[in-house]
């Protein structure tokens, strides 16, 4: 099980791998990832960069208690979450959820469990940098 | 009783006041800790708190050396 908090843009390919090839050789059939990336736009407004805060040692406190509740609903092999924290640009990756199981059921559900889990518990919040110059808090998640 | 205090986003920019720490007599709920914290008598009802990094209710009652959190919805992901 891993949590990583980054503060500077990270590789999902990489940390995907380094994720696998940290498990048993041949102890998964499965593995489903998700990556969410920065968008140039929100809410019909151009923006041109992002902060991320979060609330140091309760987001990763509760990006645990989410990995332990999916290991709880489902049969899986290990779950990493990582995310992005501070100063972002269009592009870059902002989170990044893998799960290996032996089957794909699991880890399709898992993975989709993690993301939806942290958008809605976990202590983040994003403020937009707008085409214009302005700033502003973002103040509720797109629906899926 | 000591409490530490933390605003976080948007409410730590509303609360440019705010205070860091608050000294009391008896027991005080989380939403105490807003009104003795801040300049608005009344806590909004979509702000969020959390007592030693655990979500808690406002009527929820903290403990000499607790750290009180507020903060708006969460946007991560």
């Amino acid at each position: 099980m891993a949590v990583q908090l980054h503060d500077e843009s990270f590789d999902p390919a990489r940390l995907l791998a380094e994720f696998e090839t940290s498990l048993p050789v041949g102890s998964f059939g499965a593995t489903a990832s998700f990556v969410g990336t920065m968008r140039n736009h929100n809410e019909g407004d151009s923006v041109t960069a992002m902060t991320l805060e979060h609330y140091p040692g309760m987001t990763e406190k509760q990006l645990e208690e989410v990995i332990q509740d999916a290991r709880q609903q489902w049969n899986i092999i290990d779950a990493l979450i990582v995310h992005r924290v501070g100063d972002i640009l269009p592009g870059q990756p902002i989170v990044l959820t893998a799960v290996c199981s032996a089957h794909r059921a699991a880890a399709f559900d898992a993975c989709r469990f993690l993301m939806e889990a942290l958008k809605s518990r976990a202590t983040f919040w994003k403020k937009e940098t707008l085409a214009n110059g302005e700033s502003r808090w973002v103040e509720k998640n797109t629906p899926g | 009783m000591a409490i530490k205090v933390r605003f976080f986003a948007s409410l730590r920019e509303q609360q440019p006041d705010g205070l860091s720490q608050i000294e009391a007599e008896g027991v005080l709920t989380v939403a105490q800790v807003w009104e003795r914290a801040t300049s608005t008598p009344l806590m909004p009802e979509n702000v969020l708190c959390s007592v030693n990094l655990e979500h808690r209710e406002p009527g929820e009652p903290v403990s000499d050396g607790d750290e009180v959190a507020f903060f708006p919805p969460v946007t991560g992901g």
